[in-house]
Protein backbone atom coordinates (compact mmCIF):
# COMPACT_ATOMS: atom_id res chain seq x y z
CA UNK A 1 0.00 0.00 0.00
CA UNK A 2 2.90 2.54 -0.78
CA UNK A 3 1.64 5.55 -1.76
CA UNK A 4 -1.78 5.63 0.26
CA UNK A 5 -1.99 7.88 3.47
CA UNK A 6 -5.01 8.45 6.08
CA UNK A 7 -6.77 11.35 5.59
CA UNK A 8 -6.09 15.13 7.92
CA UNK A 9 -3.79 16.23 5.17
CA UNK A 10 -3.36 20.10 5.24
CA UNK A 11 -1.55 22.97 3.55
CA UNK A 12 1.40 22.48 5.54
CA UNK A 13 1.69 18.93 4.82
CA UNK A 14 1.81 20.04 1.18
CA UNK A 15 5.22 18.07 -0.97
CA UNK A 16 7.36 21.21 -3.06
CA UNK A 17 5.89 19.63 -6.72
CA UNK A 18 9.96 19.34 -7.76
CA UNK A 19 10.49 16.84 -4.81
CA UNK A 20 7.18 14.73 -5.35
CA UNK A 21 8.07 14.19 -8.60
CA UNK A 22 11.69 12.86 -7.99
CA UNK A 23 10.23 11.18 -5.77
CA UNK A 24 8.20 8.97 -8.07
CA UNK A 25 11.11 8.40 -10.10
CA UNK A 26 13.08 7.25 -7.00
CA UNK A 27 10.11 4.70 -6.29
CA UNK A 28 10.75 3.82 -9.81
CA UNK A 29 9.45 -0.10 -10.78
CA UNK A 30 9.00 -1.21 -7.14
CA UNK A 31 6.30 1.87 -7.22
CA UNK A 32 4.76 0.14 -10.36
CA UNK A 33 4.32 -3.27 -8.48
CA UNK A 34 3.17 -1.54 -5.36
CA UNK A 35 0.68 0.35 -6.67
CA UNK A 36 -0.83 -2.09 -8.88
CA UNK A 37 -2.03 -4.00 -5.76
CA UNK A 38 -3.72 -0.79 -5.09
CA UNK A 39 -7.41 -0.50 -3.81
CA UNK A 40 -8.22 -4.52 -5.09
CA UNK A 41 -6.85 -4.56 -8.18
CA UNK A 42 -7.09 -1.33 -9.44
CA UNK A 43 -4.12 -0.31 -11.62
CA UNK A 44 -2.49 3.22 -11.38
CA UNK A 45 -0.35 3.39 -14.57
CA UNK A 46 3.07 4.52 -13.17
CA UNK A 47 3.80 5.23 -16.92
CA UNK A 48 2.06 8.48 -16.67
CA UNK A 49 3.95 11.61 -16.28
CA UNK A 50 1.47 13.84 -14.81
CA UNK A 51 0.95 17.81 -16.05
CA UNK A 52 2.49 20.38 -14.07
CA UNK A 53 1.11 22.37 -11.08
CA UNK A 54 0.93 25.22 -13.63
CA UNK A 55 -0.87 23.26 -16.37
CA UNK A 56 -3.33 21.67 -14.60
CA UNK A 57 -4.80 24.77 -12.69
CA UNK A 58 -5.01 27.28 -15.27
CA UNK A 59 -6.72 25.39 -18.40
CA UNK A 60 -9.64 24.73 -17.19
CA UNK A 61 -13.75 24.19 -17.85
CA UNK A 62 -16.26 25.55 -15.30
CA UNK A 63 -18.80 27.53 -16.97
CA UNK A 64 -19.63 28.68 -13.65
CA UNK A 65 -16.75 30.93 -13.51
CA UNK A 66 -16.69 32.32 -17.44
CA UNK A 67 -16.50 29.86 -21.13
CA UNK A 68 -12.82 30.84 -21.59
CA UNK A 69 -10.25 28.12 -20.44
CA UNK A 70 -8.54 30.96 -18.38
CA UNK A 71 -11.86 32.35 -16.61
CA UNK A 72 -12.13 29.71 -13.77
CA UNK A 73 -8.56 30.53 -12.24
CA UNK A 74 -9.18 34.36 -12.51
CA UNK A 75 -13.06 34.06 -10.80
CA UNK A 76 -13.03 31.21 -8.96
CA UNK A 77 -11.22 32.60 -6.15
CA UNK A 78 -14.39 34.13 -4.64
CA UNK A 79 -15.98 31.14 -3.72
CA UNK A 80 -16.44 30.45 -0.46
CA UNK A 81 -15.70 26.29 0.30
CA UNK A 82 -15.88 26.92 4.11
CA UNK A 83 -18.14 25.68 5.55
CA UNK A 84 -19.19 23.03 3.13
CA UNK A 85 -21.47 20.26 3.51
CA UNK A 86 -22.63 17.92 0.92
CA UNK A 87 -26.72 16.64 1.70
CA UNK A 88 -26.84 13.25 0.41
CA UNK A 89 -30.05 12.26 -0.10
CA UNK A 90 -33.13 10.09 -1.93
CA UNK A 91 -32.90 6.12 -2.11
CA UNK A 92 -30.46 6.15 1.09
CA UNK A 93 -30.55 5.14 4.87
CA UNK A 94 -29.31 7.88 6.26
CA UNK A 95 -30.18 11.22 4.30
CA UNK A 96 -28.88 14.64 5.57
CA UNK A 97 -26.49 17.42 5.37
CA UNK A 98 -23.10 15.72 5.84
CA UNK A 99 -20.55 17.94 6.97
CA UNK A 100 -17.28 18.08 4.57
CA UNK A 101 -14.68 17.75 7.85
CA UNK A 102 -17.14 14.91 8.70
CA UNK A 103 -16.80 13.26 5.39
CA UNK A 104 -12.77 13.44 5.48
CA UNK A 105 -12.52 12.05 8.91
CA UNK A 106 -14.28 9.01 7.72
CA UNK A 107 -12.66 8.19 4.23
CA UNK A 108 -9.12 7.28 3.37
CA UNK A 109 -7.44 9.46 0.89
CA UNK A 110 -5.15 8.04 -1.77
CA UNK A 111 -3.23 9.11 -4.25
CA UNK A 112 -4.68 8.08 -8.14
CA UNK A 113 -3.20 9.56 -11.01
CA UNK A 114 -5.55 9.16 -14.14
CA UNK A 115 -5.62 10.40 -17.67
CA UNK A 116 -8.44 13.12 -18.17
CA UNK A 117 -9.77 13.14 -21.20
CA UNK A 118 -12.32 16.67 -22.09
CA UNK A 119 -14.82 16.03 -24.74
CA UNK A 120 -12.64 18.78 -26.42
CA UNK A 121 -9.84 16.76 -27.16
CA UNK A 122 -7.54 17.86 -25.20
CA UNK A 123 -6.00 15.61 -22.07
CA UNK A 124 -4.07 15.60 -19.26
CA UNK A 125 -3.02 13.47 -16.48
CA UNK A 126 -3.56 14.60 -12.95
CA UNK A 127 -2.43 13.63 -9.87
CA UNK A 128 -5.30 13.44 -7.75
CA UNK A 129 -5.89 13.00 -4.00
CA UNK A 130 -9.66 11.30 -2.94
CA UNK A 131 -11.61 8.69 -1.66
CA UNK A 132 -13.57 6.35 -3.43
CA UNK A 133 -17.33 7.58 -4.11
CA UNK A 134 -18.43 4.09 -3.15
CA UNK A 135 -17.20 4.71 0.90
CA UNK A 136 -18.72 7.93 0.84
CA UNK A 137 -22.02 6.02 -0.41
CA UNK A 138 -21.77 3.31 2.13
CA UNK A 139 -21.81 6.45 4.70
CA UNK A 140 -25.33 6.93 3.86
CA UNK A 141 -26.18 3.82 3.08
CA UNK A 142 -27.38 2.97 -0.73
CA UNK A 143 -30.82 1.55 -0.72
CA UNK A 144 -31.46 -1.64 -3.38
CA UNK A 145 -34.12 0.17 -5.31
CA UNK A 146 -31.59 3.20 -6.06
CA UNK A 147 -29.66 2.33 -9.90
CA UNK A 148 -28.58 5.91 -10.57
CA UNK A 149 -26.67 8.45 -8.47
CA UNK A 150 -26.85 12.08 -9.47
CA UNK A 151 -24.77 14.92 -8.19
CA UNK A 152 -25.28 18.68 -8.17
CA UNK A 153 -22.65 21.54 -8.27
CA UNK A 154 -23.19 24.89 -6.31
CA UNK A 155 -24.82 27.31 -7.38
CA UNK A 156 -24.02 30.39 -5.81
CA UNK A 157 -24.74 33.61 -8.38
CA UNK A 158 -22.94 36.40 -6.35
CA UNK A 159 -19.44 34.12 -6.55
CA UNK A 160 -20.34 33.19 -9.71
CA UNK A 161 -19.90 35.49 -12.74
CA UNK A 162 -20.40 32.74 -15.53
CA UNK A 163 -23.92 31.99 -14.30
CA UNK A 164 -25.15 35.39 -15.27
CA UNK A 165 -25.63 33.72 -18.66
CA UNK A 166 -27.69 31.11 -19.19
CA UNK A 167 -25.16 29.41 -21.18
CA UNK A 168 -25.95 25.98 -19.57
CA UNK A 169 -29.15 25.29 -17.12
CA UNK A 170 -27.83 26.28 -13.77
CA UNK A 171 -26.80 24.37 -11.45
CA UNK A 172 -24.99 21.69 -12.96
CA UNK A 173 -26.14 18.86 -12.99
CA UNK A 174 -24.81 15.30 -13.47
CA UNK A 175 -25.22 11.43 -13.18
CA UNK A 176 -23.86 7.94 -12.97
CA UNK A 177 -25.03 4.90 -12.87
CA UNK A 178 -24.76 3.23 -9.44
CA UNK A 179 -22.65 -0.04 -10.80
CA UNK A 180 -20.27 3.16 -12.70
CA UNK A 181 -20.50 5.06 -9.32
CA UNK A 182 -19.37 2.22 -7.31
CA UNK A 183 -16.51 1.02 -9.02
CA UNK A 184 -13.08 1.19 -7.73
CA UNK A 185 -11.83 3.42 -10.25
CA UNK A 186 -14.58 6.41 -9.35
CA UNK A 187 -13.03 8.79 -6.63
CA UNK A 188 -14.07 11.54 -5.16
CA UNK A 189 -11.16 14.22 -5.55
CA UNK A 190 -9.95 16.24 -2.33
CA UNK A 191 -6.34 17.55 -3.83
CA UNK A 192 -4.11 17.64 -6.67
CA UNK A 193 -0.21 16.89 -6.03
CA UNK A 194 -1.50 16.27 -2.27
CA UNK A 195 -2.21 19.43 -1.77
CA UNK A 196 -6.13 21.09 -1.35
CA UNK A 197 -7.64 20.48 -4.90
CA UNK A 198 -8.15 24.56 -6.14
CA UNK A 199 -11.54 25.74 -6.55
CA UNK A 200 -11.20 26.67 -10.50
CA UNK A 201 -10.22 22.58 -10.31
CA UNK A 202 -13.77 22.15 -8.16
CA UNK A 203 -12.69 22.71 -4.51
CA UNK A 204 -13.01 21.21 -1.84
CA UNK A 205 -15.00 18.14 -3.37
CA UNK A 206 -15.26 16.93 -7.17
CA UNK A 207 -16.61 13.28 -8.93
CA UNK A 208 -13.29 12.00 -11.19
CA UNK A 209 -14.52 9.25 -13.25
CA UNK A 210 -11.33 8.98 -15.47
CA UNK A 211 -12.80 6.88 -18.26
CA UNK A 212 -15.35 9.13 -18.99
CA UNK A 213 -15.01 12.66 -20.65
CA UNK A 214 -14.27 15.49 -18.72
CA UNK A 215 -17.49 17.35 -17.96
CA UNK A 216 -18.68 13.87 -16.22
CA UNK A 217 -16.60 14.85 -13.40
CA UNK A 218 -18.83 17.63 -11.72
CA UNK A 219 -17.04 19.90 -9.58
CA UNK A 220 -17.99 21.45 -6.41
CA UNK A 221 -20.44 19.10 -5.36
CA UNK A 222 -22.98 19.93 -2.58
CA UNK A 223 -25.72 17.73 -3.39
CA UNK A 224 -25.72 13.64 -4.38
CA UNK A 225 -28.97 11.90 -4.60
CA UNK A 226 -30.10 8.21 -4.99
CA UNK A 227 -32.54 7.61 -7.47
CA UNK A 228 -34.02 4.84 -9.27
CA UNK A 229 -34.73 6.79 -13.10
CA UNK A 230 -31.69 8.20 -15.07
CA UNK A 231 -31.28 11.61 -13.91
CA UNK A 232 -31.26 14.58 -15.93
CA UNK A 233 -27.30 15.86 -16.90
CA UNK A 234 -26.64 19.40 -17.78
CA UNK A 235 -25.39 18.93 -21.12
CA UNK A 236 -27.31 16.32 -22.28
CA UNK A 237 -30.13 18.88 -21.42
CA UNK A 238 -28.12 21.87 -23.75
CA UNK A 239 -27.39 19.41 -26.84
CA UNK A 240 -28.75 16.08 -26.22
CA UNK A 241 -27.02 14.83 -29.83
CA UNK A 242 -23.94 15.67 -29.10
CA UNK A 243 -23.40 14.91 -25.47
CA UNK A 244 -24.96 11.17 -24.11
CA UNK A 245 -25.84 10.34 -20.58
CA UNK A 246 -22.77 8.07 -20.36
CA UNK A 247 -20.03 10.02 -22.44
CA UNK A 248 -17.67 7.24 -22.06
CA UNK A 249 -14.39 8.46 -23.87
CA UNK A 250 -14.82 6.00 -26.89
CA UNK A 251 -12.36 7.01 -29.92
CA UNK A 252 -14.40 4.95 -32.57
CA UNK A 253 -17.62 6.94 -31.76
CA UNK A 254 -17.21 10.49 -33.23
CA UNK A 255 -18.83 13.38 -31.61
CA UNK A 256 -20.11 16.30 -34.06
CA UNK A 257 -17.95 18.94 -33.12
CA UNK A 258 -14.61 17.13 -32.10
CA UNK A 259 -13.37 14.10 -33.75
CA UNK A 260 -12.83 11.72 -30.76
CA UNK A 261 -10.12 9.19 -32.67
CA UNK A 262 -7.20 11.42 -31.44
CA UNK A 263 -6.37 14.25 -28.69
CA UNK A 264 -3.72 16.55 -27.78
CA UNK A 265 -2.41 16.55 -24.66
CA UNK A 266 -1.31 19.67 -22.70
CA UNK A 267 1.56 21.10 -21.93
CA UNK A 268 3.05 20.74 -26.19
CA UNK A 269 3.46 23.48 -26.55
CA UNK A 270 2.47 25.29 -29.82
CA UNK A 271 3.95 21.87 -32.03
CA UNK A 272 2.26 19.69 -29.93
CA UNK A 273 0.98 15.93 -31.48
CA UNK A 274 -2.06 14.35 -31.34
CA UNK A 275 -1.86 11.07 -30.20
CA UNK A 276 -4.18 8.46 -30.91
CA UNK A 277 -6.73 8.25 -28.02
CA UNK A 278 -7.55 5.18 -25.92
CA UNK A 279 -10.98 3.27 -25.55
CA UNK A 280 -12.29 4.19 -21.82
CA UNK A 281 -9.48 6.67 -21.87
CA UNK A 282 -7.35 3.45 -21.03
CA UNK A 283 -9.30 1.95 -18.93
CA UNK A 284 -10.87 -0.78 -20.69
CA UNK A 285 -9.86 -3.70 -19.15
CA UNK A 286 -11.09 -2.05 -15.60
CA UNK A 287 -14.59 -1.17 -17.03
CA UNK A 288 -15.79 -2.36 -20.17
CA UNK A 289 -17.57 -4.94 -18.34
CA UNK A 290 -20.18 -2.58 -17.12
CA UNK A 291 -21.53 -1.76 -20.68
CA UNK A 292 -21.03 -5.38 -21.68
CA UNK A 293 -24.16 -6.02 -24.28
CA UNK A 294 -24.72 -2.24 -24.82
CA UNK A 295 -24.22 -0.57 -27.96
CA UNK A 296 -22.19 2.44 -27.15
CA UNK A 297 -22.98 3.98 -30.07
CA UNK A 298 -26.36 4.25 -28.67
CA UNK A 299 -25.73 4.52 -25.42
CA UNK A 300 -22.24 7.27 -26.20
CA UNK B 1 -17.19 68.77 -37.26
CA UNK B 2 -15.77 65.57 -35.85
CA UNK B 3 -16.54 63.60 -39.55
CA UNK B 4 -14.86 66.44 -41.46
CA UNK B 5 -11.31 66.34 -39.04
CA UNK B 6 -11.48 62.17 -39.15
CA UNK B 7 -12.03 63.11 -42.84
CA UNK B 8 -9.02 65.33 -42.65
CA UNK B 9 -7.27 63.15 -41.10
CA UNK B 10 -7.97 60.16 -43.08
CA UNK B 11 -6.41 62.19 -46.69
CA UNK B 12 -3.35 61.88 -44.63
CA UNK B 13 -2.81 58.54 -43.76
CA UNK B 14 -1.20 56.57 -46.69
CA UNK B 15 -2.33 53.18 -46.94
CA UNK B 16 0.49 51.69 -46.91
CA UNK B 17 0.17 52.01 -42.47
CA UNK B 18 -2.32 49.83 -42.40
CA UNK B 19 -0.10 46.96 -44.74
CA UNK B 20 2.65 47.36 -41.94
CA UNK B 21 0.36 47.95 -38.41
CA UNK B 22 -2.31 45.59 -39.16
CA UNK B 23 -0.09 42.51 -39.31
CA UNK B 24 1.20 43.11 -36.18
CA UNK B 25 -1.06 41.51 -33.85
CA UNK B 26 -0.80 37.80 -35.92
CA UNK B 27 3.25 38.08 -35.08
CA UNK B 28 2.49 39.14 -31.30
CA UNK B 29 0.27 36.33 -31.44
CA UNK B 30 2.90 33.96 -32.95
CA UNK B 31 5.80 35.41 -30.84
CA UNK B 32 3.27 34.54 -27.13
CA UNK B 33 2.31 31.09 -28.75
CA UNK B 34 6.08 30.44 -29.20
CA UNK B 35 7.22 32.10 -25.98
CA UNK B 36 4.68 30.42 -23.73
CA UNK B 37 2.53 33.86 -23.39
CA UNK B 38 -0.60 31.62 -24.95
CA UNK B 39 -1.00 29.61 -21.89
CA UNK B 40 -0.95 26.10 -21.52
CA UNK B 41 -2.59 25.55 -25.14
CA UNK B 42 -1.07 28.13 -27.54
CA UNK B 43 -2.68 25.98 -30.63
CA UNK B 44 -6.24 26.98 -29.59
CA UNK B 45 -5.30 30.48 -28.37
CA UNK B 46 -4.11 31.17 -30.94
CA UNK B 47 -6.75 29.59 -33.46
CA UNK B 48 -9.23 31.50 -31.61
CA UNK B 49 -7.70 34.92 -31.04
CA UNK B 50 -6.42 34.73 -35.15
CA UNK B 51 -10.27 34.21 -36.08
CA UNK B 52 -11.38 36.30 -34.06
CA UNK B 53 -9.14 39.11 -35.51
CA UNK B 54 -10.51 38.27 -39.13
CA UNK B 55 -13.74 39.32 -38.03
CA UNK B 56 -13.13 42.32 -36.51
CA UNK B 57 -11.51 43.16 -39.98
CA UNK B 58 -14.21 42.25 -41.65
CA UNK B 59 -16.86 44.00 -39.59
CA UNK B 60 -14.62 46.96 -39.81
CA UNK B 61 -14.98 46.37 -43.85
CA UNK B 62 -18.80 46.62 -43.37
CA UNK B 63 -18.44 49.47 -41.14
CA UNK B 64 -17.04 51.60 -44.22
CA UNK B 65 -19.98 52.45 -46.07
CA UNK B 66 -22.86 52.97 -44.01
CA UNK B 67 -20.16 55.51 -41.96
CA UNK B 68 -19.99 57.27 -45.02
CA UNK B 69 -23.94 57.14 -45.90
CA UNK B 70 -25.14 58.19 -42.25
CA UNK B 71 -22.17 60.04 -40.44
CA UNK B 72 -20.18 61.86 -43.63
CA UNK B 73 -17.22 59.57 -42.50
CA UNK B 74 -15.18 58.87 -45.43
CA UNK B 75 -12.71 55.89 -44.72
CA UNK B 76 -13.28 54.12 -48.80
CA UNK B 77 -9.76 54.59 -49.57
CA UNK B 78 -8.57 52.12 -46.77
CA UNK B 79 -11.51 49.71 -47.21
CA UNK B 80 -9.35 47.06 -50.08
CA UNK B 81 -5.98 47.22 -47.53
CA UNK B 82 -8.26 45.87 -44.72
CA UNK B 83 -10.35 43.96 -46.96
CA UNK B 84 -6.78 41.80 -47.78
CA UNK B 85 -5.83 42.02 -44.40
CA UNK B 86 -9.13 40.39 -43.23
CA UNK B 87 -8.11 37.84 -45.87
CA UNK B 88 -4.72 37.20 -44.41
CA UNK B 89 -6.11 36.82 -41.16
CA UNK B 90 -8.85 34.44 -42.37
CA UNK B 91 -5.88 32.52 -44.27
CA UNK B 92 -3.72 32.12 -41.00
CA UNK B 93 -6.48 30.81 -38.39
CA UNK B 94 -6.86 28.47 -41.34
CA UNK B 95 -3.26 27.44 -41.53
CA UNK B 96 -3.08 27.17 -37.97
CA UNK B 97 -6.23 24.93 -37.47
CA UNK B 98 -4.53 22.27 -40.32
CA UNK B 99 -1.19 22.65 -39.47
CA UNK B 100 -0.85 22.74 -36.06
CA UNK B 101 -4.51 21.58 -34.42
CA UNK B 102 -6.05 18.92 -37.04
CA UNK B 103 -2.74 17.95 -38.62
CA UNK B 104 -3.74 14.53 -39.54
CA UNK B 105 -4.15 14.95 -43.70
CA UNK B 106 -7.17 12.37 -43.61
CA UNK B 107 -9.12 13.93 -40.71
CA UNK B 108 -9.06 17.69 -42.06
CA UNK B 109 -11.52 16.84 -45.32
CA UNK B 110 -14.02 14.63 -42.70
CA UNK B 111 -14.00 17.39 -40.61
CA UNK B 112 -14.56 19.89 -43.12
CA UNK B 113 -17.70 17.33 -44.49
CA UNK B 114 -18.74 16.27 -41.63
CA UNK B 115 -18.79 19.35 -38.80
CA UNK B 116 -21.29 21.99 -39.60
CA UNK B 117 -19.27 24.59 -37.93
CA UNK B 118 -15.92 24.27 -40.10
CA UNK B 119 -18.05 23.28 -43.30
CA UNK B 120 -19.87 27.18 -42.72
CA UNK B 121 -16.02 28.52 -41.57
CA UNK B 122 -15.03 27.08 -44.84
CA UNK B 123 -17.15 28.26 -47.12
CA UNK B 124 -16.72 32.07 -46.11
CA UNK B 125 -12.98 31.13 -46.51
CA UNK B 126 -13.69 29.93 -50.25
CA UNK B 127 -16.15 33.26 -50.78
CA UNK B 128 -13.08 35.00 -50.26
CA UNK B 129 -10.60 33.95 -52.19
CA UNK B 130 -11.95 35.41 -55.49
CA UNK B 131 -11.91 38.49 -53.36
CA UNK B 132 -8.74 38.85 -52.32
CA UNK B 133 -7.71 37.91 -56.21
CA UNK B 134 -9.45 40.41 -57.60
CA UNK B 135 -8.60 43.43 -55.16
CA UNK B 136 -6.12 45.53 -56.80
CA UNK B 137 -6.52 47.67 -60.09
CA UNK B 138 -5.88 46.22 -62.54
CA UNK B 139 -8.82 43.20 -62.24
CA UNK B 140 -11.09 46.18 -61.85
CA UNK B 141 -10.21 47.43 -64.66
CA UNK B 142 -10.26 44.02 -66.51
CA UNK B 143 -13.66 43.14 -64.93
CA UNK B 144 -15.24 46.69 -65.22
CA UNK B 145 -16.75 48.90 -62.33
CA UNK B 146 -20.04 47.61 -62.44
CA UNK B 147 -19.00 43.65 -62.70
CA UNK B 148 -16.77 43.70 -59.53
CA UNK B 149 -19.33 45.88 -57.75
CA UNK B 150 -21.40 42.59 -58.12
CA UNK B 151 -18.49 40.15 -57.32
CA UNK B 152 -17.94 42.15 -54.01
CA UNK B 153 -20.88 41.82 -52.93
CA UNK B 154 -19.93 38.41 -51.95
CA UNK B 155 -18.62 40.16 -48.61
CA UNK B 156 -21.52 40.20 -47.30
CA UNK B 157 -22.00 36.16 -47.79
CA UNK B 158 -18.82 35.65 -46.46
CA UNK B 159 -19.45 37.69 -43.35
CA UNK B 160 -22.10 36.20 -42.30
CA UNK B 161 -20.91 32.50 -42.70
CA UNK B 162 -18.05 33.43 -40.59
CA UNK B 163 -20.46 35.21 -37.90
CA UNK B 164 -22.01 31.87 -38.02
CA UNK B 165 -19.17 29.83 -37.79
CA UNK B 166 -18.25 32.10 -34.60
CA UNK B 167 -21.80 31.00 -33.01
CA UNK B 168 -21.79 27.50 -33.88
CA UNK B 169 -18.76 26.72 -32.59
CA UNK B 170 -19.37 28.30 -29.14
CA UNK B 171 -20.65 25.24 -26.78
CA UNK B 172 -23.52 26.87 -24.80
CA UNK B 173 -25.07 29.81 -24.68
CA UNK B 174 -22.51 32.33 -24.94
CA UNK B 175 -22.85 35.87 -25.61
CA UNK B 176 -19.95 37.01 -27.29
CA UNK B 177 -20.33 35.56 -30.83
CA UNK B 178 -23.93 36.23 -30.86
CA UNK B 179 -23.16 39.76 -30.52
CA UNK B 180 -20.61 39.53 -33.35
CA UNK B 181 -23.54 37.92 -35.12
CA UNK B 182 -25.97 40.73 -34.12
CA UNK B 183 -23.54 43.50 -35.39
CA UNK B 184 -22.93 41.25 -38.78
CA UNK B 185 -26.93 41.08 -39.32
CA UNK B 186 -27.51 44.96 -38.54
CA UNK B 187 -24.49 46.16 -40.60
CA UNK B 188 -25.99 44.19 -43.92
CA UNK B 189 -29.44 45.62 -43.07
CA UNK B 190 -28.22 48.82 -43.67
CA UNK B 191 -27.74 47.92 -46.96
CA UNK B 192 -31.18 47.24 -47.53
CA UNK B 193 -32.87 49.04 -49.76
CA UNK B 194 -35.44 50.58 -47.46
CA UNK B 195 -33.12 50.88 -44.51
CA UNK B 196 -30.57 52.80 -46.77
CA UNK B 197 -32.82 56.14 -47.01
CA UNK B 198 -30.18 58.47 -48.51
CA UNK B 199 -30.25 57.42 -51.54
CA UNK B 200 -27.56 59.76 -53.19
CA UNK B 201 -24.95 56.79 -52.15
CA UNK B 202 -27.03 53.71 -52.37
CA UNK B 203 -25.81 52.61 -55.57
CA UNK B 204 -22.08 52.80 -54.30
CA UNK B 205 -22.50 50.80 -51.08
Amino acid sequence: MALRWKGGLKDRDVTDEAIWLNRRQLLGGSAGLALAGLAGGVRADTALEPNSWEEITSYNNYYEFGTGKDDPARHAGALTISPWSVKIDGLVDRPGEYAFEDILAQMTLEERIYRFRCVEAWSMVVPWTGFELADLLDLAGVQSSAKYVAFETVLNRDEMPGTAYRVLDWPYVEGLRLDEATHPLTIMATGVYGRDIPKQNGAPLRLVVPWKYGFKSIKSVVRITLTEDEPPTSWNKANAREYGFYSNVNPEVDHPRWSQATERRIGGGLFAKREPTLMFNGYEEEVASLYAGMDLGKFF
Amino acid sequence: MIADRINRLARRVPNWTLYILCPLPALWYLWLGLTGGLGVEPIKALEHALGELALQLLIAVLCISPLRKHAGVNLLKFRRALGLIAFLYVTLHLLVWLLLDVQIPAQIWADIVKRPYITVGMAAFVLLIPLALTSNNLSLRRLGGKRWRQLHKLTYGAVLLGGLHYVMLAKGFQIEPLIYLAAILGLLALRLPTLGSPGRARQRG
